[in-house]
This record gives C-alpha cells, sequence and structure tokens, in this order.
C-alpha cells in the first residue's frame, strides 16, 4: 500500500483538484472552532445572492472527544476537509466522486453509498439536508445542501463537503490506528506530529483549564460580539460567535455545564451567530 | 391504448421513505388521472435510491367530450352556499339556471388528450408530493426529496412533454452510477425494467429485496451459520441499493465477550449489517453486509473495509462494555438522584425508592410469591443502567444492559433477570415476564408511572400519551392475567400511590375497566359483556373478572344462554313498564343507591331489614296457582343457592349453568301465565315472581347491560 498517499499528499490532491474546480484555496481559519463550517469562508458566504467556491481545510477541536492519544480513533483535535460550491451545481454529486478516484479510491472496487443524514447545527442556527458519504461502510464525508444558515434562507443553495481527513487517510492507508498514519513519504507519522498535542489537550480540557476563567472568556465574547453588531461589523461579530462557541465547547469537557444549563448557552450562541448573519445579509444589501 | 411509463430521477432518496413514496406516487397519479376522467389500467410503482417510477397500463386515448348537469343549493339557502358551488363549478351565477328552486350548473367538458392529462399530471405530482422532507438546490425554487435530475415519460413510444423548472422530460435516464454512467434511452414501459437491468439497475424494489434476503442467507448457509432474519434490514438494504450484492466477512472473535446484542444493534444500526449464529445458536463472529456493486475483485477491498469499521466500533463498544462492568450497579444507581424523572414525580431515584417499595409490598402482602429481598434489590438496581456508557450509546439497551451487568457482577440470575426483563411486556404481543420477582419488579414499576402520572395531572388525553400509559396500563393487565396475580385493583392503586399527590383511584380504576375491555376486545370478547361483569364485581380482581366474562361469553353463545337473555330481557321490560319495584320497596335508583360499578348491588341484600324484605317478597311462594308459576318458583328455589355458591367458588360455569336451568320454566312461565292478570293480587305476585328471576339472573352478571 506503500503507493497510496501520506497525509498531506491527501491534502494537497484536494486542493490541486478543488482549485481546478474554480474553489480559492483558503488556509484554515486562525481561530478555534469546532468543524470546518464555522469558518466565515462557509457560513456567512453561503448567506446572500453571490456565487462562491472555496476549499480550505480547518483544523477543528472537539475537547471533548479527547482521549489522551489512548484511543486509535478519537481525537480531541482533528482537520476536515472542507469544499463549499455556491449555487450548488447540477453535477456535484460527479464532482464529489471524481475526487475520491483522485485520492485513490476506484468506485467499482469500494462501495461508495450515499446514506441519509441531515445537517442540523443548533448553535448556528442552521440546517441541510444531503446524506454521509460511506467507503465500504465507513462515514468518509458529509455532503449537505444548506438550507439555512444563523436562521435565514440560503437563497442559491450552497452545497457542501466535509471530509474527514484522518479516517479518509486511514482508510486510503489501510491503517487501524491514527497515529500509525504515514504524515508524509520521508518517515513522519501522524503520531510523531501529534500524539504529544493529544495528551496535553486531553489533560488540560479535562482537568486544568480554568473554568471561571473560561466563563468569563464567554461573557467577554458575547459583549464584543455585541458591541460588533452595533458598529454593524458582521465579521469581527462573527468571529467572537466562533470564540464564544469555543470557550462553551471547553466549559462542557470540563463538565460543569449541566444539561438544562446546555441548551441555554447554545441558544444564547445561536442569537450571536444569528445576529452576526443578519448583519452580514444588510451589509451586502 | 397505450401504457405509459414516468421515471423520476434524483440523487440518493432516503431508504426509509421509499415505500410511502411508491404509495403516494400511485396515489397521486390515480387522484389526478381520475378527476380529469381519463381511465387507465393496472398501476405499478418501483423505487430505487435514485428513481421513482410508475407504469399505467391501457391508458386511454383520452376523454370524451361531456356535458354534465350538477345540482347546486336551494335558491333559498345561505349565501355562502351559492359562493362555494361558484367556487367549485368555476361559473358565475348568471350562467346557473334556476330550476323549482334550486341552482343547476351545466358542466362543458371539452374532449382532452391523454398526453395533455398525464402532462398536468406530471406537474402537479412534482409539485404536490408529500415527502416528509424536501429542499431546494443550486438556484431554483423546485422542491423535491433530493435534487430532481431527469423525468422519463413516455406514453407508448412518445414523449410526454414536460418542463418543471428547466427539467425537460425526455426519454434517457441513467444506469448504475458506476456499472453505467452514461445516458441510456429507454423505449418505453415495455422495455423499461429489463433495459435498467442490462445497465446494473434492478428497479423492482421486491426484486432486490429477494436478492438481499435470499443471498445473505445463501452465503451464511455456505460458510455452516444462521442468517437472523431481519426483514427491516432487507427493506432498508434495498432501498440503498440499485445492484444488491450480499458479502460476508468476519470480525474477531475476542469482541464476542461484548454483549450480544451490542453486536447485533451495532452491525444493524451503525453499518446495516445482518448477524449469523452457529449451530448452537450462539452468535458467529461474521457480518453480511450489502454491496451496490459487482466489484472487480469480487469483494475483497469491500469486505476488508467493512471488516475495519467494524472493528473500530467494536473496539469503542468493548471500552464502554469494560469501564461499565468495573462499576457496580449499586455505585451506578446513586447517580440516578441527579436525572429527573418527571418534573412533578422527582428523581430517577426517588422512582426507584417507591418502586421498591411497592414491590417489596407486592410480596408481602402474598400477591407475588417471590423472595422480597431479591425483589427488593433488583427493583433498586433496575434503573442504574440508564447512567452506564453502554446505554448512552445504546439507548434501546436499557434494561438488558443492566441484566448483563447484574449477572457480570454475581448478582443471583433471578435479580439480572428482573433487571432486563422489567420494562416488559412494551405493547400488545411483546413477551409477558412469568419469573416471579421480574413480575413483581415490572407490576411495581408500571403502577408507580401510571398512578402518578395521573395523580398529578399528567393523564393521556384523545390521541396525546407522551408517558405510553395506555401501554403501561395494558402491560399491568396482561401482568395479571397471565400470571393469574389476585389483587384489589383498589388495593394496588392505593399502595401505588404517591405523596402528595391528588387522589386518582376512581379515576385510574375506570382507566383500568377501560383498558381491560379494549384488550378484551382483541380477545373477542364485546365490551357489553365486560360491562355486565364489571357492574357485578367491584373488587377489582381482574384474573376472576376475566374468568366471568369468558364463562358469561361462552354461555350466551349457547342456546340456553341466547333464550335465557330474550326472556331476562322480556321480564326486564314488563317490570319497567310496569314501573314495578315489588310494591314493598321502591327502587334502588330511587332511594339513591347506586347500581352497579361503585357498589356491589348484592349488599340491598345483605342489609337485615330489606334483605329480609326481598326475601319475603321475592319467593312470591304464597298462593301461587298455576302450574307454571310453581314450576319457576321451585326452580329458582333450587338454581339461586347453586349460582350464589358457584359465584363464591369462583366457579362460573357452574353459576352459568344453574341459570342454564331456568331456561325453561321461564319460556312456559310466558307462555301460559298472564302477569297482569285483572286480580291485582295475581298480578303483584307475578310481577314479584319476574322480579326475584330479574334479580337472581343479574347476582351472576348484569344481563341489562348485554346487548343484542
Amino acid at each position: 500500500m506503500s503507493a497510496s498517499l501520506s497525509f498531506q499528499d491527501l491534502i494537497l490532491t484536494l486542493h490541486r483538484y478543488w482549485g481546478e474546480r474554480g474553489c480559492v484555496i483558503l488556509q484554515p481559519y486562525d481561530m478555534e472552532m469546532g468543524a470546518g463550517t464555522f469558518h466565515p469562508a462557509t457560513v456567512l458566504r453561503s448567506l446572500g445572492p453571490d456565487p462562491w467556491r472555496a476549499a480550505y481545510v480547518q483544523p477543528c477541536r472537539r475537547p471533548t472527544d479527547g482521549r489522551y492519544g489512548e484511543n486509535p480513533n478519537r481525537l480531541g483535535a482533528y482537520y476536515q476537509y472542507q469544499v463549499v460550491l455556491k449555487p450548488s451545481p447540477d453535477d456535484l454529486q460527479d464532482l464529489y466522486l471524481g475526487s475520491l478516484r483522485e485520492i485513490g479510491i476506484d468506485p467499482l472496487k469500494h462501495d461508495i453509498r450515499f446514506v441519509e443524514d441531515d445537517w442540523e447545527s443548533p448553535t448556528l442556527g442552521a440546517w441541510g439536508l444531503g446524506w454521509e458519504v460511506w467507503c465500504d461502510g465507513m462515514e468518509v464525508t458529509q455532503f449537505t445542501y444548506f438550507q439555512q444558515v444563523g436562521g435565514f434562507e440560503c437563497k442559491p443553495v450552497t452545497g457542501e463537503l466535509t471530509y474527514g481527513l484522518e479516517r479518509l487517510a486511514m482508510y486510503i492507508q489501510g491503517v487501524d490506528n491514527v497515529f500509525d498514519l504515514r504524515f508524509n513519504d520521508a518517515g513522519v507519522t501522524y503520531g510523531d506530529v501529534f500524539l504529544e498535542n493529544e495528551r496535553e489537550a486531553s489533560e488540560y480540557n479535562f482537568e486544568v483549564a480554568n473554568t471561571d476563567r473560561l466563563f468569563q472568556a464567554f461573557r467577554e465574547a458575547v459583549a464584543e460580539c455585541e458591541l460588533c453588531i452595533d458598529r454593524k461589523l458582521p465579521i469581527p461579530a462573527y468571529e467572537q460567535a466562533i470564540r464564544a462557541s469555543h470557550v462553551f465547547n471547553t466549559l462542557q469537557a470540563r463538565g460543569v455545564i449541566s444539561v438544562a444549563e446546555r441548551q441555554a448557552y447554545i441558544g444564547r450562541v445561536r442569537d450571536l451567530a444569528k445576529a452576526a448573519c443578519g448583519a452580514w445579509l444588510e451589509r451586502a444589501a | 391504448m397505450a401504457d405509459f411509463l414516468l421515471e423520476l430521477l434524483s440523487e440518493e432518496i432516503p431508504a426509509r421513505m421509499q415505500a410511502n413514496a411508491r404509495n403516494e406516487l400511485a396515489r397521486l397519479f390515480a387522484e389526478c388521472t381520475g378527476e380529469a376522467g381519463l381511465k387507465t389500467g393496472a398501476i405499478d410503482v418501483y423505487s430505487t435510491p435514485r428513481r421513482l417510477a410508475l407504469i399505467a397500463r391501457d391508458v386511454a386515448e383520452g376523454t370524451e367530450a361531456a356535458r354534465e348537469e350538477l345540482k347546486g343549493p336551494r335558491i333559498s339557502a345561505p349565501p355562502q352556499a351559492l359562493e362555494g358551488f361558484l367556487r367549485k363549478t368555476g361559473l358565475t351565477k348568471d350562467q346557473l339556471e334556476e330550476r323549482d328552486g334550486v341552482y343547476f350548473a351545466t358542466i362543458e367538458r371539452a374532449r382532452r388528450l391523454a398526453g395533455e392529462i398525464l402532462a398536468n399530471t406530471i406537474r402537479r405530482l412534482v409539485a404536490d408530493f408529500p415527502w416528509p422532507k424536501s429542499m431546494r438546490w443550486g438556484s431554483g425554487g423546485l422542491r423535491w426529496v433530493r435534487p430532481l435530475h431527469g423525468i422519463v415519460a413516455l406514453l407508448g413510444e412518445g414523449i410526454v412533454p414536460v418542463d418543471i423548472d428547466g427539467v425537460i422530460s425526455g426519454a434517457t435516464t441513467v444506469g448504475h452510477r458506476f456499472h453505467h454512467p452514461g445516458d441510456i434511452t429507454v423505449g418505453g414501459a415495455s422495455d423499461y425494467v429489463e433495459k435498467l437491468r442490462a445497465c446494473h439497475v434492478i428497479v423492482d424494489q421486491e426484486e432486490r429485496e429477494r436478492i438481499i434476503r435470499e443471498g445473505a442467507e445463501a452465503t451464511a448457509t455456505e460458510f455452516g451459520l444462521t442468517l437472523l432474519a431481519d426483514e427491516g434490514l432487507v427493506v432498508e438494504n434495498a432501498g440503498l441499493t440499485e445492484w444488491p450484492v450480499p458479502l460476508i466477512g468476519s470480525f474477531e472473535a475476542e469482541f464476542l465477550d461484548v454483549p450480544r446484542e451490542v453486536i447485533v444493534l451495532t452491525m444493524r444500526t451503525n453499518q446495516k449489517y445482518f448477524a449469523c449464529a452457529n449451530d448452537e445458536g450462539l452468535l458467529a463472529p461474521v457480518f453480511v453486509c450489502v454491496a451496490n456493486v459487482a466489484a472487480t475483485d469480487d469483494g475483497e477491498a469491500i469486505v476488508e473495509g467493512n471488516r475495519r469499521v467494524l472493528s473500530a466500533r467494536l473496539a469503542d463498544a468493548r471500552f464502554f462494555w469494560e469501564q461499565d462492568v468495573k462499576v457496580p450497579l449499586e455505585e451506578q444507581a446513586k447517580k440516578l438522584s441527579g436525572i429527573v424523572f418527571h418534573e412533578k414525580l422527582g428523581t430517577v431515584a426517588h422512582k426507584i425508592e417507591r418502586v421498591a417499595k411497592l414491590a417489596r409490598w407486592l410480596v408481602e402482602q402474598g400477591i407475588v410469591k417471590a423472595d422480597a429481598n431479591q425483589v427488593e434489590r433488583a427493583a433498586r438496581l433496575a434503573k442504574a443502567d440508564l447512567v452506564t456508557g453502554m446505554v448512552g450509546e445504546f439507548p434501546e439497551l436499557q434494561g438488558v444492559i443492566g441484566g448483563y451487568l447484574a449477572a457480570a457482577q454475581g448478582e443471583p440470575m433471578a435479580v439480572a433477570d428482573a433487571i432486563r426483563d422489567h420494562y416488559k411486556p412494551i405493547g400488545q404481543g411483546d413477551e409477558v415476564p412469568v419469573a416471579p420477582v421480574t413480575v413483581a419488579v415490572a407490576l411495581a414499576d408500571k403502577m408507580d408511572s401510571l398512578v402518578g402520572f395521573f395523580q398529578f395531572g399528567e393523564k393521556p388525553t384523545g390521541s396525546k400519551d407522551p408517558f405510553a400509559l395506555r401501554r403501561a396500563a395494558l402491560g399491568i393487565l396482561s401482568l395479571i392475567i397471565e400470571n393469574q396475580i389476585r389483587v384489589s385493583m383498589r388495593d394496588l392503586i392505593t399502595a401505588a400511590a404517591h405523596e402528595g399527590g391528588a387522589n386518582a383511584g376512581r379515576e385510574v380504576a375506570g382507566f383500568f375497566i377501560e383498558r381491560l375491555k379494549i384488550q378484551q376486545r382483541e380477545a373477542g370478547v364485546s365490551h357489553d359483556l365486560i360491562d355486565a361483569v364489571v357492574a357485578v364485581e367491584t373488587g377489582g380482581d381482574n384474573v376472576r373478572m376475566v374468568r366471568r366474562v369468558q364463562a358469561l361469553k361462552d354461555f350466551v353463545e349457547t342456546g340456553d344462554g341466547a333464550d335465557l337473555l330474550t326472556a331476562y330481557k322480556r321480564a326486564a321490560n314488563i317490570l319497567k313498564k310496569e314501573k314495578w319495584t315489588g310494591g314493598v320497596l321502591s327502587s334502588p335508583e330511587e332511594q339513591g343507591i347506586p347500581q352497579t360499578g361503585e357498589e356491589d348491588p348484592l349488599v340491598l341484600v345483605d342489609d337485615p331489614i330489606v334483605g329480609e324484605a326481598v326475601a319475603e317478597m321475592a319467593s312470591g311462594q304464597s298462593g301461587a296457582d298455576l302450574l307454571e308459576e310453581k314450576a319457576l318458583i321451585s326452580a329458582l328455589d333450587a338454581a339461586e343457592p347453586k349460582a350464589s355458591a358457584a359465584v363464591e367458588a369462583e366457579d362460573f360455569m357452574a353459576a352459568m349453568a344453574a341459570l342454564a336451568s331456568l331456561r325453561t320454566p321461564i319460556d312456559e312461565f310466558f307462555n301460559r301465565v298472564t302477569v297482569n292478570d285483572p286480580d291485582p293480587a295475581k298480578r303483584e305476585r307475578r310481577l314479584n315472581l319476574l322480579m326475584r328471576f330479574r334479580d337472581s339472573v343479574n347476582r351472576v352478571a348484569d344481563f341489562s347491560r348485554i346487548e343484542g
């Protein structure tokens, strides 16, 4: 299997493929977030009438999913490859399948299926219909047609593809432990690069993070967001919503948010995201 | 006449929606063509993940021109009626004809060709299709379950032209996504199915289901195993594939340490795999998946990929299992005080406390014969698995996981089984527990919820039953009847009452009687027979009640029973018509004594003063002059003690037999004796005798409530 793509070549291959299809190739957003969807290139750009095509890698932080580097399949931080095409083209499925061929998955040798999976993000006030794409029973991509973002109708509709890069790479390389992935072809593994990060981040997120300061950070993000909304600055406002969302995720990992409070916090973040989206649409109009 | 083919090609339709979509397609098509008056023959509908298709045979060439007269409202009717009629006919008032005070409309229908009607039908189908969830895509405004890409509409061999928001009908579709990615041209309804088959698409879902069902079985058999049949999985996989290929693979046997249900559920829910058992009935470490492709390497890579996915999932499950086994259920149970059961009924810990007490009471009262300590132990651990990682991952395994954990942690089997099965029976047809410890916990758990929710005003209303209390009540009745548990519902309801709640005893008792009627109706017993027994059975002992109802049902189905019922009705009617209340006594209603349900009418007889009067009067012995009167009296003399003794002994068949002995004498009495004799003494005596007959019958069952 040494002919298979390394982790970094997988990314480069996708960049080239989607770049050739008119996507701007962006760099990761320089903020902590739970999913590639949170990137303003997806959330804000999916609103309003203007066409848009972008592809980028987004590091995702999910503090509660951390396992101190001990679980071969779970990580507290990982990478998503995100593609957004607006309006969604008629051949979106074919374009997507073309990308799978490009990274070495032969659909006559593997079982590719589109299995119903409707997507919803309560913190973004967003939802869409689509599938999880299975390759031999493994979910490798989330495929969604956005219907609403920030509580606003998406017109035209954005098609979103989210590849789970580690899973896809594990699949292509035939590896059972994420830390054994070949990161490049010069002998560096995923574990060499990130295992220590996983250990330390898990310890920080579950045991160390100062919850008083986190609650304070949440309040600050809310205040900053509101300030930006008042000043009609949708992008900085939205960035503060991203920040509040990540602080909330860390508080959850620390186990200090009860089930009853959880909904209230999600609602708070959603209100911020909605206000930022509303300001974005107003400014564009 | 020609056949019509319609195919709506889209991106992948969720498997769960396909069956309903086929039905709706057939229904809407029939409705649209029917309204237009276009005649068609048989309609077949098909679905695959990517298409919905319909073939209508023998479509007429069109509709004939027609005139039709429609009768409208009366001229004197309110104006809204006329407005509605005008809307319906699409006419104006001056186009109507007035005749005999009534409006008439004449509708002219021009001749229309089938093609035009079918084009309209397609437009309406797409616009009105009731998908559970639909979406927009691209820049368009059209809605469909997923993006709609093509319409094949062929009447005979001709295209039915239609343009729906840029989707234009034609004769081309596509084959299998990977085997035949290019366009294919369909000739018409006659070659559609076969042409697609040649392009690796099996259009008929039933055929795909058969391939999966039989193929999966065959591949298991090849390995000396038995497939665990799962029709839901067959249908789901058929909804996910156009060219299904069942493949078998194995997973590491070490995962078999994980509870079987967890493995099967992981395979089924997460991966849509079938499971297999070996010849001892034990789970085999294999899975059967259904691929949507005839792979170039015969599926080797697909099986290997699926094996790795399953291993990762089972590794996760095993991690949870190993974590859970380490924590005693007793420890887990402590966390239940943090889980709210219902805001008015407290936490799950509160519930456990009540259930443990009630379950113990059931044993201590001798109602359920079991070890009281085991019962209490099982009750206290029954809900502990709710806080385990396993149940967090697989909520549908509540109880099952607790049972496994209890066994693994050394609890007695009776306790482990009770934890596992205490939610049962869930719905009709579910297995009813019979193990005594389980029965006690299951009964206590359900009673606690039912009575509590009623006490705090959360009873079911209309179609709303958010806490599934109807199901709980049926479960309680099944537990009681199947296990022949002798308990008065009144006592049971009182014992289950929550502190601080309202008194809901009467409401709950009534709820049980309603549920009993529904349960017995399933067993072929009509509700009036239950009413007839409920009227004389006031303790609320369901076992006794059901026996009595069964005996009554058997009796009224015999000739004796039917005739006795007729005679009874006749006697009751005469007494009613004559307003006869026995000369001495006013009727029980007049005395304000509830006759049925609340109190036993027999208390009347137990009253020392009233009882004697009734006896003296009812015997009616003195002065009987006709043979038939005497015969009825002696029959009653013989039957009454027999019937009451039999009722006492719960031998309801014998009680009915005693009544049967009255049939001939009462029939003879009616044949020969004039009740309303001119002689007031005779009249009084005979009316009293009829009353005695009625009351004797009533003591076995209230025949006045039996219909027919």
